[in-house]
């Protein structure tokens, strides 16, 4: 469970649901940890300035994230969270552990524009 | 999330005394603050918590037997809040005027002037990187600066904890429960973590070590696959396969802010009083951004309680003044 005010994704046919309803999406893939509670506090704050972009987090243990861990964007990742940024249902950025908010929002105005 | 004021009132931008920094010291100074009355804002560059969030579990807090960093920093938050004070978080410092009676912040993306009769800096402290090549990019893909949350991608793989305090020995104790070899790079060839660190590191037949060493490169392509090792006695470099590394060396003061407007010492921590006012006058500083040795909860909260004290005495003086 992660204590977030964030949209939670819990099963992988909602993940796949939610990329095939919105252009912009991104979901931070984490536990509540050290690296992860910091990244889920600054989405949450950059929702409100990104309204063309869905916000999202899945927990990592949950089995249904596998839609997550097994991307090959992924592959070399060795640390959490992973972020993913979609774009029309394609990965478009993957980050890898703790990200401070300017390369968050240096990524969101690449991929999805300001 | 948690961190929301959702009971933030007064909009006004002129308080009473201004925390920077929502770590445990400034959070501890806020609800001492509003507690007593005074109007209080406290304004962090990130989420409530500072440092304390990057820890999973603390067990020598007194009075609580256990409890993750996440969930103190967030009761303290609350705390702090139930009393009255305003916390805002994500928000960035443009400007700060300290040597006028009524000090002054300008935030970014923020067309108001916030004011107060005095200000606390609760600044922090943040993870010391090593500077190496490439230290950025392997972030995440094979460096680590957590145990607990990466360790389980390490499992049956060699890796080298980079350290000789408290923080590297434990944390490589903890790690030999998933990697095959953990090897300790030291750039001394003592430790100066507690003995009994030393002993159990000492002890753990996966556990070696490589003194008087640094590293000066990571190497790989996707991920890392090796590090290049200086042996800072006879400046030889060699190349030395691993899966990852995790760095525990120590941390940095956040007072970059202040470097002009305080008095620091030669490591870039501001000097305080007993009181824990700084140079200037109804300036105050607390926790791990000040000159002291121990940094733990514990000490910074006791800053935090003394620097609130102390802005608490000068902002009921500065009418008289």
């Amino acid at each position: 469970m992660l204590f977030t005010n964030l949209k939670h994704i819990l099963t992988a046919q909602e993940h796949a649901n939610i990329l095939n309803e919105n252009e912009n999406v991104m979901v931070i893939c984490g536990r509540m940890g050290p690296m992860c509670i910091p990244v889920y506090g600054i989405a949450e704050e950059l929702e409100k300035q990104y309204p063309h972009v869905k916000f999202y987090d899945m927990e990592f243990d949950n089995p249904e994230s596998h839609v997550i861990r097994n991307l090959p964007e992924v592959r070399s990742f060795m640390g959490i969270p992973f972020v993913i940024y979609y774009k029309n249902g394609k990965v478009v950025h993957a980050t890898s552990s703790i990200q401070t908010k300017e390369q968050i929002t240096s990524i969101l105005d690449n991929v999805f524009g300001k | 999330m948690y961190l929301e004021n959702k009971n933030a009132m007064d909009k006004s931008t002129d308080y009473d005394v201004i925390v920077v920094g929502a770590g445990p010291a400034g959070l501890t100074a806020a609800l001492y603050l509003s507690r007593a009355k005074v109007k209080t804002l406290v304004i962090d560059s990130g989420i409530a918590g500072g440092q304390t969030i990057l820890t999973h579990e603390i067990a020598n807090y007194p009075g609580i037997e256990r409890i993750s960093g996440y969930q103190l920093a967030h009761i303290m938050k609350k705390q702090a809040e139930s009393f009255g004070t305003e916390i805002k978080i994500n928000a960035e410092i443009e400007r700060i005027v300290l040597d006028r009676r009524i000090k002054e912040i300008k935030l970014k993306k923020n067309e108001n002037i916030y004011t107060a009769k005095a200000v606390i800096f609760s600044l922090g402290g943040r993870s010391r990187t090593i500077g190496a090549t490439k230290e950025e990019y392997f972030k995440g893909k094979g460096i680590s600066y957590c145990a607990t949350c990466d360790g389980d991608f390490f499992t049956d793989k060699e890796i080298v904890v980079v350290g000789g305090g408290n923080s590297a020995l434990e944390e490589a104790v903890s790690l030999t429960k998933y990697a095959s070899k953990v090897t300790i790079v030291h750039q001394f060839d003592y430790f100066q973590a507690f003995p009994h660190a030393i002993e159990e590191a000492k002890k753990n037949t996966k556990i070696n070590f490589m003194l008087n060493s640094r590293i000066t490169a990571f190497n790989g392509d996707e991920k890392i696959e090796s590090v290049d090792i200086e042996n800072i006695k006879t400046k030889e470099i060699t190349p030395f396969k691993t899966d990852g590394v995790f760095i525990f060396i120590g941390y940095l003061p956040n007072t970059e802010l202040v470097e002009h407007a305080l008095m620091l010492n030669e490591w870039k921590e501001i000097i305080v009083k007993s009181d824990m006012s700084t140079n200037v006058e109804g300036v105050y500083a607390a926790g791990d951004c000040i000159n002291k040795k121990i940094r733990q909860v514990t000490t910074a909260v006791a800053d935090g309680t003394v620097a609130a004290l102390s802005a608490i005495e000068y902002v009921m003086n500065f009418k008289s003044k």
